[in-house]
């Protein structure tokens, strides 16, 4: 039998792996985004994240922005002047006192076809949002196609059915153009680490004019899962 | 037939404060003040006011000086107008159809009616006894126009009226020129030409009269208004038409008390309401349901829509999340549906090659947040005209227009999020007017590697205290690349407080 028909271990491994992610594939409705509640690195990412999914879909559609109140307290109000130039006219904010109104209106605005995206922004990990909780709003973004972006201020990386989640962190600007000691236009360190259709990484985003910019850094060591962490240094096969 | 209040704003007063002329409140000398750029001005007095000099225009402290006693009370323009308009169709009991005559008269057609109350003379008296019963006095006349009726009401003879067959002209020659509804500048002109009558107008000729006075509106021109009041020119009034709101209801022969057969009832009412509704070609705006007790409690519950809507479905669903706190007691018995505030809607044809939207409209889904979480609470930014960062952007509901707003200025970099209360900050600087280089915010110390700045933002002095300090702001970068917005309050000797404070208002992206 010839077996040189066949592939090579090594040349199999690259095809079985994921392609990676780079801005304009787009596919993920449901996402979340993990930042810390001191910056307002989250939300931008997450902004420019959901416009560059957007794409034609935005239109003349609104976009529907949900705060609860904790994530207000921490991170302040949206602020028109400042916001990216397609959504300043197109804003709808929703302050929800309860993790339980936040759920309802991120659910409320998911099922509304003149919404482009619905970005929720919520602070630590309240109990309302559960596995289940997520799990019903991944189904009505599947079930309406409107693409959910769920920021989570300062939580845990806990149980969710999001298809993807990026770890997001403000990075050093680069050079503006004119003033060398200004800070630039912004730019962010996001870490891709769970991801259905897509391997995980490590991206610097930029806002590069009208459409978002990654540059991809080095690859980080293969993930092995939460499985590898309890595991200790232990063999997995040892039990 | 023509009424006229002449003393509208007194006798809405009177009837206020519910004493009978002369009596009571009304036996004090008392005007009626309106504010104007030059102090209050007296827009009506009572009798006692009149005897004591107080005149309707006449500035307040120049009637005090007359009388030391005289005691004011607001004008209510708005509310004499509202009053009026419920008036005149509340006059249409003597004819069928009514229209105003501002500031405080009435026009009634009571053409071939007059027969009904035995005559134009009984139909006079019936209605000068009824505006008495009603506390109100009241000036009427009965004339072939609508000019001649208001002429005679206002300086004709008491109960005066013009039979169609008299020769107006003759009996209305003896009449000042004003009983043509001049206005006060076309009267002075009047009376510096020496015409005093309506009869002397005719004597010049109407040649005269027409080079003199070239205007078109009937306001100014007395030629005009002279054919009117002769019928010679055709007048249009605009009727008062009475819109009822529409309403439905469901008399239920049980009184219901389970929450199930409530939303069925509802479902009901809301099917009514759109039928009703779409008969009209209108939305809803504002809906108000009351349900009504067997021992005669009512409830009543509010909903507003952010678009008019007439669709059953989503406001019975709008009114089931209103529901939930109901107490029905012994049971409900009446359910009332009315639409308070209605728009224009009309039918649309339905596209028989587009599929069937998924999901719901903006409208709609404004709608179910706004009823669960608030009006407060579902809201967009728009801009407004200011340059403290906190006042350039306001909230206002959702689907409200846009107001206008001049085109913002690229030059500086606004912060994506702005904290609702700036928060005070510990910065390090070389010198106090210098860069910040490090500061603490949240128990935490940053670091500054980059500083754009500063902005000087004045306080707004027409709307502020002198003390109240400048802004100087900065745009910031720390060692980990997270940027802010933070600004210093005052300066150093500024005479404004003490040395200044240091703020953090925005997180940019």
């Amino acid at each position: 039998m010839d077996l040189s028909a066949f592939l090579k271990a090594g040349e199999l491994a690259p095809m079985t792996q994921a392609p990676h992610w780079r801005p304009g594939v787009g596919g993920a409705r449901h996402s979340e985004v993990f930042a810390g509640g001191r910056e307002a690195a989250g939300a931008a990412a997450a902004l420019a994240l959901a416009l560059d999914e957007a794409g034609e879909r935005l239109g003349e559609r609104s976009v529907l922005w949900v705060q609860d109140a904790a994530a207000l307290k921490l991170g302040g109000r949206p602020y028109r002047p400042g916001l990216p130039e397609p959504l300043r006219d197109r804003l709808i904010h929703v302050v929800a006192k309860t993790p339980e109104d936040f759920l309802f209106a991120l659910e409320e605005g998911l099922r509304c076809r003149d919404f482009a995206f619905v970005i929720g922004e919520l602070a630590v990990n309240p109990r309302a949002l559960d596995l289940t909780a997520s799990r019903r709003l991944g189904l009505v973004t599947e079930k309406h196609g409107v693409p959910l972006m769920l920021v989570r201020l300062d939580a845990r990386r806990d149980l969710s059915s999001a298809r993807m989640r990026w770890q997001v962190r403000s990075a050093a600007s680069p050079m503006p153009r004119w003033n060398a000691f200004a800070p630039g236009p912004p730019a962010w360190h996001a870490e891709l680490f769970r991801a259905r259709a897509h391997a995980p990484g490590e991206w610097i985003l930029r806002d590069d004019g009208p459409v978002l910019a990654a540059d991809r850094l080095a690859s980080p060591p293969p993930d092995h899962g939460d499985l590898a962490v309890a595991a200790g240094d232990r063999s997995l096969a040892a039990g | 037939m023509a009424i006229w209040l002449s003393r509208l704003a007194i006798d809405r007063w009177r009837l206020a404060e519910t004493c009978a002329p002369g009596e009571g409140a009304d036996a004090e000398p008392l005007a009626l003040t309106a504010e104007t750029a030059h102090g209050p001005r007296i827009e009506a007095a009572n009798d006692a006011g009149l005897a004591a000099g107080a005149r309707p225009g006449m500035r307040l402290a120049d009637a005090r000086a007359l009388c030391p006693r005289l005691k004011t009370a607001p004008g209510d323009p708005a509310g004499d107008r509202a009053f009026l308009e419920a008036l005149a169709l509340w006059a249409q009991r003597w004819g069928p159809w009514s229209a105003l005559d501002e500031p405080d008269g009435l026009l009634v057609d009571v053409s071939a009616v007059a027969h009904l109350f035995g005559g134009e003379a009984r139909l006079l008296a019936d209605a000068q006894a009824t505006f008495a019963r009603r506390g109100l006095t009241a000036r009427l006349a009965i004339a072939p126009t609508a000019g001649a009726a208001w002429a005679l009401a206002h300086f004709g003879p008491e109960r005066a009226i013009l039979a169609p067959d008299d020769d107006a002209a003759e009996h209305l020659a003896s009449l000042p020129v004003a009983a043509l509804r001049l206005g006060d500048a076309v009267l002075t002109v009047l009376r510096r030409l020496g015409l005093k009558r309506i009869g002397q107008l005719g004597e010049i000729g109407r040649d005269a009269l027409r080079r003199r006075f070239r205007n078109r509106s009937s306001e100014v021109n007395p030629l005009l208004r002279l054919d009117q009041l002769l019928g010679r020119v055709a007048e249009p009034l605009l009727p008062v038409v009475a819109v009822p709101d529409p309403l439905v209801q469901r008399r239920l022969m049980e009184p219901i008390r389970y929450r199930q057969l409530l939303d069925r009832v509802l479902a009901d009412l809301a099917a009514d309401m759109a039928r009703t509704l779409e008969d009209r070609a209108l939305g809803a705006r504002r809906l108000e349901l009351g349900l009504w007790r067997v021992d005669g409690e009512v409830i009543v519950r509010r909903l507003e829509f952010a678009a008019a809507t007439r669709d059953p479905a989503h406001i019975a669903r709008l009114f089931a999340d209103k529901l939930d706190d109901i107490d029905a007691g012994f049971g409900i018995e009446l359910l009332r549906l009315r639409a308070l505030w209605t728009e224009p809607l009309a039918l649309v044809q339905g596209d028989i090659e587009a599929p069937p939207a998924q999901g719901t409209s903006l409208a709609e889904c404004v709608d179910r947040l706004t009823v669960r979480l608030g009006e407060k609470a579902v809201r967009r930014p728009v801009l407004h005209a200011s340059h403290l960062p906190e006042r350039a952007q306001r909230w206002q509901p959702p689907l409200a227009p846009e107001p206008a707003s001049q085109g913002q200025l690229a030059f500086h970099q606004r912060p994506l999020k702005l904290l609702d209360r700036p928060e005070l900050i510990a910065v390090l600087y070389a010198t106090p007017d210098g860069f910040p280089q490090r500061f603490r915010w949240r128990g935490q110390v940053h670091d500054i590697v980059r500083v754009e700045g500063p902005e000087r933002i004045a306080p707004e002095w027409w709307r502020e205290k002198s003390t109240v300090r400048l802004r100087d702001y900065y745009r910031i970068e720390d060692r980990e690349g997270r940027r802010y917005w933070i600004y210093r309050h005052g300066l150093a000797g500024d005479g404004r407080g003490g040395a200044p404070e240091w703020f953090l208002q925005g997180l940019c992206a």
